[in-house]
C-alpha cells in the first residue's frame, strides 16, 4: 500500500533526522597542548577547510561545543582540568583522541604523562600519528559522523552505559529476539 | 670568566672555599654551614647581582661521587660580566639550606622547583610549595631512585563514564 504524499514532504525517523543535524554542525573544542594542536589549526584554516564538513567553528569555552578533540600529551596535573571541560560540556558530545600522546602517552612514558586519555574519560575516535595529518583528523571526523548518523538517538540512549554494552554486544553475537511486551501480558 | 681580583679577593675572604677551572668557567664548592655568606658576599661585595638559576644533581650511583645531592647556584654580575658556579654538597638527613630569596627575588621560583623535583628544603623560603607537579604529590621525581614510570600517581584519578557526565 502506498502512502499519498505531496512530493516536497520526507518520511524518516526522528532519530536520524536529529542524527543528520547533530552531525553536521559539529562544535569543536580544541584541548590542543602539543604538536598535535598544530595540525589541529592546519585542520581548521583555510587549505584543508574543515568547514566542508561542517565542524569549522572552534569554541574555546566547553559550555558551546559538543566535540572535544585532545590534541596532544596530557599530563597529570592537566587530567582533573580535562575532566572538568569534558563534564562543563553538553550532552550529546564526543571525544577525539588526536595523535599518539593523546590514545597511548606516545613516547612520553614518565611519571607525569598520563598513558592514554581514554583511561579516565570516554572517547569515539582515535587518530593514529604523531602528529596526525589534517587529513587524518577529516577522516576521523567522517567516521565520527558516520558514528553518530548510524547509532545516535534523540534521547541519547547511546550514552548509557549498559545499553552501549548491549550495542556493542550485538555487534559481536548474533541478536536477541526479544517477546514483545504486548504479548506477554 | 672570572677576574683574577674577583678570585684573589673571594680567597682571602673564604680560604676554605674549593676553587676548580673548567673550560674557562670558574667552580666554587661551598660547605653548607658558610653557603649563605658566601653567596650574600658575593652579591654585596663583588656586585653579583644576577642570580642565573639555582638548581640540583643527584649523584646517586655516580661514579667516584661521595655526597649524594650537588645543589648548584649560578651566578652572574651584570656590571662586570663575570659568571661564577657555586656548588654545595648535600647528604640525606640534612637536606636544607637557607634560602636566598632575601638576596635576589627571582629565587623564589628556582628553589621552588628545586624544592619540587628534589626536596631540597629551603629555610626561609615565604612559600615553599611544590611549583611543577600537583600539590598532592609526595614523591621528588628527579631523584635518580624514583622510578622513571612513576609509581602509579599518573593513574590514580577518577574515571569518567559516558553517563556520568
Amino acid at each position: 500500500m502506498a502512502l499519498e504524499l505531496p512530493e516536497n514532504v520526507v518520511v524518516s525517523k526522528l532519530d536520524s533526522l536529529a542524527n543528520w543535524c547533530r552531525k553536521n554542525s559539529l562544535w569543536p573544542m580544541p584541548f590542543a597542548t602539543a604538536c598535535c594542536g598544530i595540525e589541529l589549526m592546519a585542520t581548521g584554516a583555510s587549505k584543508h577547510d574543515l568547514a566542508r564538513f561542517g565542524a569549522e567553528v572552534f569554541r574555546f569555552s566547553p559550555r558551546q561545543c559538543d566535540l572535544m578533540i585532545v590534541a596532544g600529551r596530557v599530563v597529570m596535573k592537566m587530567l582533573p582540568v580535562l575532566q572538568r571541560i569534558w563534564q562543563q560540556m553538553h550532552e550529546p558530545k564526543w571525544c577525539i583522541s588526536m595523535g599518539a600522546c593523546a590514545s597511548t602517552g606516545g613516547v612520553f612514558d614518565t611519571y607525569s604523562v598520563v598513558q592514554g586519555i581514554d583511561r579516565f574519560i570516554p572517547v569515539d575516535m582515535y587518530i593514529p600519528g604523531c602528529p596526525p595529518r589534517p587529513e587524518q583528523l577529516i577522516q576521523a571526523i567522517i567516521d565520527l559522523q558516520d558514528k553518530i548518523q548510524n547509532e545516535g538517538t534523540i534521547t541519547g540512549e547511546e550514552f548509557e552505559l549498559k545499553s552501549r554494552q548491549a550495542t556493542k554486544r550485538a555487534l559481536i553475537e548474533l541478536p536477541v529476539i526479544q517477546t514483545p511486551v504486548h504479548l506477554l501480558r | 670568566m672570572l677576574k683574577t681580583t674577583t678570585l684573589e679577593a673571594m680567597l682571602a675572604a673564604y680560604p676554605e672555599l674549593a676553587v676548580s677551572e673548567f673550560r674557562g668557567g670558574t667552580r666554587v664548592v661551598a660547605q653548607r654551614g658558610k653557603l649563605f655568606e658566601t653567596l650574600q658576599w658575593f652579591l654585596c661585595q663583588r656586585g653579583f647581582d644576577l642570580l642565573v638559576d639555582i638548581t640540583c644533581v643527584d649523584y646517586l650511583n655516580y661514579r667516584d661521587a661521595k655526597d649524594r645531592f650537588g645543589l648548584v647556584y649560578l651566578l652572574a654580575s651584570t656590571e662586570t660580566n663575570e659568571r661564577i658556579t657555586i656548588r654545595v654538597y648535600l647528604n640525606e638527613p640534612e637536606l636544607s639550606v637557607p634560602s636566598v630569596v632575601s638576596l635576589w627575588e627571582g629565587a623564589n621560583w628556582m628553589e621552588r622547583e628545586v624544592f619540587d623535583m628534589f626536596g631540597i628544603v629551603f629555610d626561609g623560603h615565604p612559600d615553599l610549595r611544590r611549583i611543577l607537579m600537583p600539590d598532592e604529590f609526595t614523591a621528588y621525581p628527579l631523584r635518580k631512585d624514583y622510578p622513571l614510570q612513576g609509581r602509579g600517581e599518573r593513574h590514580n584519578f577518577p574515571v569518567l563514564r559516558r553517563n556520568q557526565a
